[in-house]
């Protein structure tokens, strides 16, 4: 092949490359922006992905296998707020001004004995601390120290009941003032009866702070933020989250992420 | 029209090459499936990564503390906004592109541009629903090819370079460099090594650190994290391969077009492929 030929295949190569880069650029635009619509078929049949990626991770991962705990050297910064930051429903604001002194947690649905409990009755039951790290959905990671009550140990006193599938976390927080819907999420009984979900009231050593949820938020150290719910009022237990909020099991899965959220 | 083209590049060359059986049915589905979900991976992946547009070394983001090795992001100057890319502390002005990108008069704050992401605006659910569902879709279909080229002897026949090809190594590249390609029975020592890059290493790292990613599977398997530094190094890991991945698309096209795109396309459609003149003729073989 001649000098000439090499230079001309190159440069044909180069115009062909720019055209296929460009098509693919193109293909990219808005062409698959109706996955995006929550009617979409093709979405729920991709979205069958999701109900995979949970039955997988249950069928390999112990029910009881922990996540990571870090040592008290790795937290080096605070933790980073998200989402609420500030809630001003009038309840919240009512129980905020007088240090959640009324506050009440809530045990109600398919449990036994519904019952609720106020901060102290929370702070003097077993605590359990521990150094976990929180990964966000949208892709950061903080690592702190949170301080709380196994949900597993409230539920053993309301007794759940046979039928009762999932557990419903009701929050005082509307995140988005325009789409006035309160924050609520849900988890199954594996993620509930976990050792190291905590109803947490204390963040690095002292009492949650408002930023972060208080007066209690749960952690369910497994799963992506959007799952740890803040300004916690009532846990209910349920055979089904068909009845809450838009059905999806939770604020940000009605809003099209995936119920559940451990990846 | 294939006579035509083969035939330009060996002006010399008298007669045609056999035309050989050398795609497996189970490698070119496998290949267009790798195909389709890459394509779709890429796309809802910087859509994921557009939600926080900073890669980090380490378990954590730092906040209050700087372990950032790639930040995309947009600032206020006195002449007005300006996309910012910062790697390994070097920073560029990446306005239009990175960090800042849209129409002129409506640019918009975001990591890659809207071109790049499915959905092209801003939908970190739809993006992350695309994505799993071709991450299994690219685990399960490697699996099969896999199994399949274990048993049908692809794998040790076409892809795990033997030491005669690497003892061809130096003269190999050197063929490469001067556009001049001889299409024989197997693989050449660098495809088999760019192959074998892909499938035992980028492959495998892209779904490791995507997994080391999930809270859930760092439950199971917590020394993912250890092995990848952390969950942000993994997640740094994971763009890195990707951004390999990419790499290895160019140049495969690249390749695929110089080295006769009919015979290449027509090699992983039909399965056959039209050898060099001289090769030596086996039984199956068609003129």
């Amino acid at each position: 092949m001649t000098q000439s030929k090499i230079l001309l295949s190159r440069r044909s190569l180069l115009s062909a490359g720019a055209a296929g880069a460009s098509s693919l650029v193109l293909a990219g635009c808005d062409t698959f922006d109706f996955l995006g619509e929550g009617e979409s078929k093709t979405r729920s049949v991709l979205e069958k992905a999701n109900d995979l990626t949970y039955r997988a991770q249950r069928l390999l991962i112990r029910n009881g296998a922990l996540a990571t705990e870090y040592s008290e050297t790795e937290i080096r910064q605070g933790q980073r707020p998200n989402g609420s930051t500030d809630p001003q429903t009038a309840e919240y604001l009512a129980l905020k001004s007088n240090s959640f002194a009324d506050y009440r947690l809530s045990i109600t649905g398919l449990v036994e004995r519904p019952r609720s409990y106020s901060l102290a009755e929370l702070r003097n039951m077993p605590s359990r601390t521990q150094i976990t790290r929180h990964d966000c959905v949208e892709g950061w990671s903080c690592i702190a120290k949170w301080t709380g009550t196994q949900l597993s140990r409230v539920l053993d006193e309301a007794g759940v009941k046979p039928n009762a599938r999932f557990v419903v976390f009701h929050c005082y927080d509307i995140y988005d003032e325009s789409d006035p819907a309160a924050y609520y999420e849900s988890c199954d009984l594996i993620d509930a009866r976990h050792p190291q979900t905590i109803l947490a009231y204390g963040l690095n050593g002292q009492s949650l702070p408002v930023a972060n949820g208080a007066p209690v938020r749960v952690r369910i150290e497994r799963a992506l933020g959007y799952k740890q719910p803040k300004y916690v009022y009532t846990i209910e237990l349920a055979d089904s989250f068909s009845r809450f909020g838009l059905g999806k099991g939770g604020y940000w899965e009605d809003r099209g992420y995936d119920w559940y959220g451990g990846i | 029209m294939s006579i035509i083209r083969e035939n330009a590049d060996s002006v010399d060359a008298p007669a045609l090459g056999p035309l050989i059986y050398r795609q497996s049915v189970v490698t070119r589905i496998t290949h267009w499936t790798w195909a389709v979900c890459l394509f779709f991976l890429l796309l809802s992946g910087l859509q994921i990564f557009n939600a926080h547009p900073t890669l980090y070394v380490g378990n954590e983001s730092g906040f209050g503390y700087d372990n950032a090795v790639l930040s995309m992001r947009a600032v206020d100057t006195p002449q007005g906004p300006e996309g910012r890319t910062n790697i390994l502390g070097h920073e560029f002005n990446t306005t239009g592109v990175f960090g800042l990108s849209g129409p002129a008069d409506n640019l918009k704050v975001r990591g890659i541009p809207s071109a790049l992401t499915i959905p092209s605006y801003r939908d970190l659910g739809t993006g992350r629903v695309v994505h799993f569902f071709f991450a299994w879709l690219l685990v399960a279909t490697l699996l099969v090819w896999l199994l399949a080229s274990f048993f049908n002897g692809h794998l040790r026949r076409d892809i795990a370079p033997t030491r005669k090809d690497l003892q061809n190594f130096p003269r190999d590249v050197a063929d490469h460099a001067r556009f001049r390609f001889h299409h024989g029975r197997s693989y050449n020592v660098l495809q088999k090594l760019a192959y074998c890059s892909v499938f035992f290493i980028l492959f495998p790292l892209i779904i490791a650190t995507g997994l080391t990613m999930s809270p859930g599977f760092d439950a199971g398997f917590p020394w993912l994290l250890e092995l990848f530094g952390g969950r942000q190094s993994a997640r740094t890991l994971h763009f890195l391969a990707m951004f390999l991945l990419v790499s290895f698309f160019v140049i495969h096209i690249l390749m695929v077009l110089l080295a006769g795109p009919f015979n290449e396309l027509r090699s992983m459609i039909t399965g056959w492929y039209r050898a060099s003149p001289g090769t030596p003729e086996i039984e199956g073989d068609k003129r």
